[in-house]
Formats: C-alpha cells, structure tokens, sequence
C-alpha cells in the first residue's frame, strides 16, 4: 500500500529551484495566502489530483538518469509540501533511495509538521521567508512569523543545508530595517548557503482572472534593479552569500 | 587515397619540420597528420586575448559596409563576370592590415553571378536589387550552355512537377547549388596542390585499365576536371602572391592557404551550404609549432584566427529575396566543427578549438561561420564551461552528438550545414531538402488530392469518409500515401543530382576529397511534430472532420485531451518515432543514383514557417497556415514540462534512422539557466551532457529574453548583433521576415515562473 497525495503537477527547472536541474512537484493545498503568490491554483488541497507515491516516483524515474548527469535533483513544493507531510516524506525517502539529491521549498509555517526523519531525507531546504516584520508578515500571508524562524532554527540545530527564499515586493518587503533585522538572524545559522532575492513578478496575473478571484498585487510595480542590488548588498553586509 | 609517392617526395620538406607521423606522409590522410602531431588542451579560456586594434580596423573596416548591404539587400555584384575560381581579380578589405587575403570578387560584399545552377536563379536575384542581367550571359547560358535547372525540367515527370509545386516534396535545389559538400580544405595547407594533383592524376591512371563503362568515363571526367581545378587554385592563389603549389610552411601560411582552398570553392560554387570542415585542431598543429619556435606569440596566433573568421562573416552568394525568405537572412551555412574525442580516447580539443570560439567575443556576435561544438560529456570541462558561456553570451553555438558522430563516421567528422556529418575528404551527399509530413497526412484523408487546392496529388486513393478519424484507418491510408511519397521523393533526388553532376559539379570541393568517395542520398522529413500529434489525437481523443462541398477535409475538432510529442510521454513520443523509422524503411526501398546510402535528416532550417503556411488545418488542432514547429522540435507551447522533458522526447527519435540529422532548437531565457549568474554556464554543461547521455544529436540553445526581441522587432536598429539559434543554423535576427520573427518570439521559452 502506497502513500497518497494531492498534486498539481510537475515540471523541470534549472537552477531555480535548488542547484542544477530538477524535478519540481507541485503539491497542491498551502495555509498562507501570500499576496504575492504566483500560483493561487495550488492553494486548494481538493483542487489536486490524487496521486500515489508510486506514480510519482515512475514518473521522477524517467529523468533519474538526466537529473543526475546535470547535477541535479528533485525539489518538492507547492503549495506548501508540508500540508502533506506524510506523502512530501515519503517521496523524499524513495528518492533519496535512489540516489537523487532533494530539497525541499517551504514557507516554514507548518515546519513542526517535518519530523527529524523527513528532514534527515532532505538534502536542501529552500526555506521562503516572506518578511522579517511580523506585522507585514501576518499582513502578507495572513499567517504568523514565527513558526518559520523556529524552523529555521532548528534546521540549523540539525545542521540541514538551507537556501533563502526572499520576494522582494515594493513597499512590502523592501524596508530597510526588515532586511536588516532578516540578514542578522540569517547571520547567525550556520547551514545557510545562500540567500536568494527574488524580485516580485505579475508573470501568474493570468492565473488569478482564470480563477475569477482579483489579483491583489495587480498595481505593485516590480522592483527595479537598484532596488534588487541594494537589498542583496544589505544582506551581503551580514556576510551572506545573497544572489 | 592510396597513391603511391616517389622516393624524392618523401624527402621531408621545411614545411614538415618537427612533425610526427608517417603515414600522412605516403598517403593524403590528414587525420593522420593531426592524430600524429596535435596538442589536446585540457585547461581553461585563462590564456585567450581579445582583439587587437589590427583586428578591431579590419573587422570595423567591413563591419562599416553591413548597414548599407542590409539596407540594399545586396552591396554590389558582377553581373557581367560568370565566377569561375579565376575569374576575378584580386580584393581587398584594407590590403596593409589584412593577415589573411583573398575575396570572392574584387571587392568586400561585392558578389558574383552562378549560372552554371540556373540562369534564371541569377536573373530574378539581379532584378530583385536594381541590376539588369547582362546580355551576353543570358545568351550564352541561354543558348550555348545548358544549366542544372534546364537538365532537371528536362527529366522531372508530370507527378514530380506537381508534388513539388503543392508543397508536399519541398526546398529542392533545383535551381541552385545543392552544396553540403565539404572539400578538405586542409589538404591544400598540408600537401600544397602539386602534391594533390599528382595524387589525382594516380587515381586517374587507376581508371585507364577499368573498361570504359559509363561509370566509369564519368569518373575520368571528374578528375579531370577536379585537376583542372586545382590548377586554378594555383593560379588564384598566385594573383594574391601566395604559392599554394607548396606546402604551407608556418602557421600563416597554413591559415592562409588552407582558405584560399575554401575560398575557391566559394568562387565556384553557390552551394545552399558552404561548410569549411573540421580545421581548428588541424590549424592548432601549425600555431603551436610557430608558438614553440617563438616566432608568434598567443595575440597573434588569435589574430590570425580572428582574421580568418572575419573573411569566413562575409561569404555572399547573389540570391532571390524569396530564397532569403525561405532560409530568413542570408545564410551561407560555414559550418565548422569543434571539439570531440578522438577514438584513442584523447579529446580533440585545442587551444585554437578555444580561439575559433573567441572570435565571438573578438568581434562581437554574428550567424557565420556556424560554429558547431562536437559534444560529448567526456570533453575537458574546462573547454565545455566555456563553450556554455559563449552561448549564454551569444547564443550563437551549436552542439551535436560526438558520441553518435564517432562511432558511426570516424573521429575526423565534420558538419555541412547545420546536422549533416560526414568523414572529412571521404564522404558526400546528395542534398535532399525534406517531405511534408503534415500534409502528407491530410492527403491520407483526403485520399491523396490537397487540401489547399483539391487538385489530386498522389494516384486516386480511397478518402476516409467517417464522421470521426478511426486511427486504424488512417494510420493504414497514412502509410500508403507515405510509400507513394518516398517513392517520388527519390526519384525526384535521382533526377535533380544527376543534372546537378552533369551541369554544376562541385570540381574544386571534389579535389579535395579521396576517390572513389562515399555518398549519402540525404532525404528530410519536416512537420512530424504535426503528424505526431494528428495521430496522437485521433488514437487518444476523438476527431470530428468537417468536409467541404466537395467532400474535401478541411476542418477538425479534437474533443478530449491527448497526450503531445515533447512530454516525455512515450504515448505520443513512441508515434513520433514510428514515423521516423517508417518513412526511412520507405526512402531506403528505392534504388538511389550513384548507389548512395540513404539517410534522413529531422531538420527544416527556418522553412517551418513557409510549410506551415502551405498546409491546412490539421488533426491536432493547428490552423491552416499556422508554422509548424522546426526541425524535431515539439509544438509550440504544447511542451509543457520545461526544456528536459522536451528534450528527452527528442531524444528518444533514433538516430540510427535519421543519419542526416534530428535537430532540436531550445530557447530558454537567463532566468532559466539559474537564479545565480554565476551558476548559468554549468548548468548549461549539465543540461548539455544530460541530453546527450540520453541519446540527443543536436541542440541549438538560445539563451534570450522574449521581451529582448521584442524590442529588436521594433527598434532593428539597435541589435544589428543580435544572433539566434533557429533549426541547425543561426541567424540575425533583425534580417528575418516578420512571420520569422513572430514564429521565433511564440516558440517555447523555458524560462521559470
């Protein structure tokens, strides 16, 4: 009997999603609503499909062989992976198994839902801090801050590699003390590679009229490049590698 | 070649100082010379120099004249002189700073006229830019002397007449050079032409004791005439004050030479594909030698290649506007072939391998030469990181299977055109352009009349006549309307190569290759990512037609969904390949002229586009006119699983059954190669290795934005460099029809959200 889950669908990346080129599964069902959120249509755990462990893995199968030559793996995200923590688990023992590299893309919100195991079959953790300030966090996500910086604490405690994620939204998360505050706490784990800025995109705009719900970013401009620059120079200050 | 040599020519000559080997000596081998004597260069760009203020004069000196060639269509032309390989004087760019000389006219960018293909070919090219043919040409072309296209109307049938003018059998040359023949232009440097005329003039007297068979007083004929060109050569060659008669006796020279060897064919010929070959590792052998006796140093050793590369930029043929629609810009296809692992297991990289692929930072960007990277996950990784960051900077870089290439065609392989591999000096092909497999499939429902014209095409064929497609049926009607196709398609290769030996042969490109030579028949299919999906659709969802007064398919509609060719998906991939192997099964029943072996390419060029426009609605829920993907490439937009998966589903098209070539175009934006700038170029060697372990032959990667063309389609002016990848050739982009530029821009970019 094969573990099930609810998925949206998968892709391949390069480069983005954890080093080289990876298989990205979609789980479906996140508890944040990111104001931001490129993929509004994964945030219904009922809108997935329902799909076995095994059908995941004959699929991730087909590209063993190319993910591995391209040095890279599979990454697990979503929606949130560890709405599912069950299925996300099992998926990364049976590819760990088999001799792919993974890494895991979470908000960190439901990171007591990952048990010692799961982590301890995770190569990579691509951990999305949305903000450092805990009433534009709640704002942002309709979510606490909190959850995400014990989990970053205890990955560190476990000593699993970590990747930041962190959106840079005009008038959001561009404030000067904010990025601060993050790059000082960042600066003090010791398994955090690297700190991504990701500059705030409208590119999943269409997905949000598809779904007949408003976009509530639709007039935020993107950053542009100084403010990209200048945001990872701050966190560079703290001595962090920020790309 | 096995000619025997004289005791006093074995005499090491100057030339040949310090060189190894013996083999090379006795017999006209150059793979052997390189095996014997090159240097593999494991380590990384670290030692290359930029342009020097030489090159820049030079480079800016012909650069200067582009804008008004773009403007114009042409710069200039001779249209009263019938090039021959000694019918123009010598030219020059800037004749006190030029290293390496010689143009195919008297003048940069001035070209010449080719009448030998067909004398209407030049007249329509010479109306099409303001220049009245010259009346004595067209009396002597048009009265005294037959050319290839008369020889081949002459002998086409009614059926072969009308395949090609609806489209279904396309991009025939006959009317022009057929090209994708690639003269070793290396034995010029390395024997000097004395030595290769004797060497002929042998193969020649083996011939005299053979009876006088019509075979084989064709191939007296053919040396013959190939001596009388290399005399030519000579001669040429002479008019730039080089003795090319002499092996070449220091790297300038072997640079030199080996292209006025190039630089013959090119005066004589105005093939549809000009490739050079294989030369930079050859080359290398010379520049390390000066480098080790101290007489050049690393900036000249790059600017001697610099130089070459600028004369290879402005290679021009006089053609039609239509041809240049057909083919988008100007392409002269001088493909050179980079890289590999030499069957010893020694990667035949070099440091000139390195300096070839410079000249795109040199001198900026730029389609030609067609620098084609011979890949195998096995090249030092030095070299493989810096190829992948030239593409990333240029997106002017090839890369084909030297894991599928070696075994097959020997480790001295090299490139004509865009995916066409041959042995150096001892194969050939016939070029065949490509079938319309798309169309193909609509006459299977149609019972063989078109679906544009109605007209019946192929003999009377029973239609299919339900309200929706059963795949049964139309898989069997399919595969009768495919065994009449290869049958016309190769008959129709057989007349055109026939006249293009009788009436436009390649003399010089021949010299240069061993005799008796090895010929490919190359047939193409085009349009199987269509065909794939009609099946795909019609076996995994239902298909409604809609049929006109006449009772002629001219609509569908798919209900359900269907798995799509470029998924992975081996529902739909495993029909792509069936198509393949079928249609080569076909082409490979009927006899070839010459005895060729037969083959087939994957590959459209850029003609995806004027196909598309001449084939109707089809199965899979492409509109009419609509442009098919190119080359092997999936449906725009259908693969939806980034560029791995599309890629292995290409890769899964066995190239066993596709020799000519299986040609795949990505195109992914910075973003897509990684997060991290400075991550980009591995991950290109990672994706590069991948495809090619799973089986891949060809990759033209793009790394581009789609909002970067978009801009260059409105403001042309500010990318005249702008250079992209499309099927197994690269291109201005700013020189390509709007239609071009718009089917570019709608392709799958594999970027990340």
């Amino acid at each position: 009997m094969t573990a099930t889950g609810r998925i949206h669908s998968w892709d391949l990346s390069t480069g983005v999603d954890g080093p080289g080129t990876r298989f990205v599964l979609f789980v479906s069902g996140c508890p944040l609503r990111c104001l931001y959120c490129a993929n509004p249509d994964t945030w219904h755990m009922r809108d997935g499909r329902e799909t076995t462990v095994d059908e995941v893995m004959a699929e991730i199968e087909k590209y063993r062989a190319f993910l591995t030559t391209a040095g890279g793996g599979v990454t697990i995200t979503g929606g949130e992976p560890l709405l599912q923590s069950a299925f996300t688990g099992e998926i990364l023992r049976r590819c760990k198994a088999a001799g792919l590299h993974t890494a895991l893309d979470t908000s960190g919100f439901l990171g007591a839902r990952a048990d010692d195991a799961l982590l301890a079959e995770t190569d990579l953790v691509l951990l999305d801090i949305k903000s450092f300030d805990i009433g534009t966090y709640r704002k942002l996500t309709g979510g606490a801050l909190a959850p995400t910086l014990n989990f970053a604490t205890r990955l560190d405690r476990l000593g699993v590699p970590v990747r930041i994620r962190y959106v840079l939204v005009p008038g959001w998360t561009d404030d000067e003390t904010a990025v601060d505050g993050l790059g000082a706490f960042l600066a003090g784990l010791s398994t955090v590679e690297r700190v991504d800025v990701l500059p705030f995109h409208k590119l999943g705009a269409h997905k949000y009229d598809a779904l007949g719900i408003p976009f509530p970013l639709k007039d935020t401009p993107t950053p542009d490049r100084d403010l990209v620059e200048r945001v990872r120079e701050q966190f560079r200050h703290h001595g962090l590698r920020a790309v | 070649m096995t000619a025997t040599v004289t005791a006093a020519e074995r005499v090491t000559p100057a030339a040949w100082r310090g060189f190894a080997g013996a083999r090379w000596r006795e017999l006209i081998d150059v793979r052997d010379f390189i095996q014997a004597n090159y240097t593999p260069y494991e380590g990384d760009a670290s030692f290359l120099t930029g342009p020097t203020d030489r090159t820049r004069a030079v480079w800016e000196k012909v650069a200067s004249l582009f804008p008004e060639e773009r403007a114009r269509g042409i710069l200039d032309v001779d249209a009263t002189t019938p090039s021959t390989i000694t019918s123009h004087a010598p030219g020059w760019i800037d004749r006190d700073r030029e290293l390496i000389v010689g143009l195919q006219t008297d003048a940069p960018l001035k070209r010449a006229i080719m009448p030998n293909g067909g004398l209407r070919m030049v007249e329509n090219g010479l109306k099409a830019y303001g220049y009245e043919p010259d009346p004595f040409v067209t009396k002597v072309f048009g009265t005294y002397r037959k050319t290839h296209n008369d020889g081949v109307f002459d002998a086409y049938t009614p059926e072969m007449r009308t395949a090609r003018k609806v489209g279904i059998i396309t991009g025939l040359p006959d009317a022009y050079g057929r090209g994708r023949i690639i003269g070793d232009y290396r034995r010029v440097a390395l024997y000097g032409t004395d030595r290769l005329i004797g060497a002929k003039r042998a193969e020649r007297a083996r011939l005299d004791a053979e009876p006088s068979t019509e075979q084989v007083i064709r191939d007296r004929e053919e040396l013959a005439e190939q001596i009388n060109a290399l005399g030519e050569l000579t001669r040429m060659a002479a008019s730039y004050g080089c003795d090319v008669s002499r092996p070449a006796a220091g790297a300038h020279e072997a640079v030199q030479w080996l292209y006025l060897g190039y630089l013959a064919a090119v005066k004589e010929q105005n093939g549809a594909a000009m490739s050079l070959g294989r030369t930079s590792t050859f080359l290398d052998v010379y520049l390390q030698r000066d480098l080790d006796e101290g007489t050049i140093d690393e900036t000249r050793a790059q600017e001697l290649i610099d130089d070459f590369v600028i004369k290879l930029r402005i290679v021009r043929f006089l053609r039609t506007p239509e041809y240049d629609a057909l083919f988008s810009g100007d392409p002269t296809w001088v493909t050179e072939s980079i890289g590999g692992i030499g069957t010893d297991g020694r990667p035949l990289v070099t440091r000139t391998s390195f300096r070839f692929l410079q000249t795109l930072h040199n001198l900026g960007p730029a389609p030609e030469p067609n620098l084609t990277v011979l890949w195998s996950p096995r090249l030092p990784a030095g070299f493989k990181e810096f190829c992948a960051q030239v593409s990333i900077d240029s997106s002017a870089v090839q890369y084909e299977s030297d894991e599928l290439l070696r075994p097959r065609n020997g480790d001295d392989t090299a490139i004509a055109c865009c995916v066409s591999a041959m042995a150096v000096g001892k194969e050939m092909q016939f070029f065949g352009a490509r079938v319309n497999l798309a169309k193909a499939l609509l006459y299977a429902v149609n019972g063989g009349r078109d679906e544009m014209t109605g007209d019946q095409v192929t003999p009377a064929m029973p239609p299919l006549t339900g309200e929706y497609l059963d795949y049964e049926e139309l898989a069997a009607a399919y595969d009768r309307v495919l065994d009449w196709l290869a049958e016309t398609y190769v008959n129709t290769l057989n007349v055109i190569h026939y006249m293009h030996d009788k009436y436009a042969y390649e003399r010089l490109e021949m010299a240069l290759h061993d005799h008796p030579v090895h010929r490919f028949m190359a047939c193409g299919i085009a349009g199987l990512s269509v065909a794939a999906d009609s099946l795909s659709a019609v076996k995994h969802a239902r298909v409604k037609v809609f049929r006109d007064a006449t009772g002629l398919a001219v609509d569908f509609r798919t209900e359900g969904d269907f798995p799509a060719y470029g998924n992975n998906d081996d529902r739909a991939d495993a029909i792509a390949v069936g198509l393949v192997e079928s249609f080569m099964a076909k082409v490979r029943r009927h006899p070839t002229y010459r005895d060729a072996e037969h083959t087939q390419s994957v590959l459209t060029i850029t003609s995806n586009v004027v196909y598309g426009k001449h084939t109707g609605n089809t199965p899979d829920g492409r509109r009419s006119g609509q442009p098919f993907a190119p080359g092997a490439n999936p449906m725009n937009g259908r693969d939806r699983h980034g560029v791995a998966a599309s890629a292995l589903s290409v890769a899964k098209l066995p190239y066993e059954q596709a020799r000519d070539g299986i040609s795949l175009t990505t195109t992914i934006t910075p973003e897509g190669l990684g997060h991290d700038p400075a991550e980009r170029a591995g991950h290109l060697v990672g994706i590069l290795d991948a495809y090619m372990s799973a089986g891949g032959f060809h990759m033209n990667v793009n790394v581009l934005d789609r909002a970067v063309l978009e801009d260059a389609m409105e403001h042309p002016e500010k990318y005249p460099e702008l250079t992209i990848r499309v099927s197994g050739y690269a291109v201005n982009f700013v020189r390509l029809t709007r239609e071009q530029q718009l089917d570019v821009i709608s392709r799958t970019f594999h970027g990340s959200l």
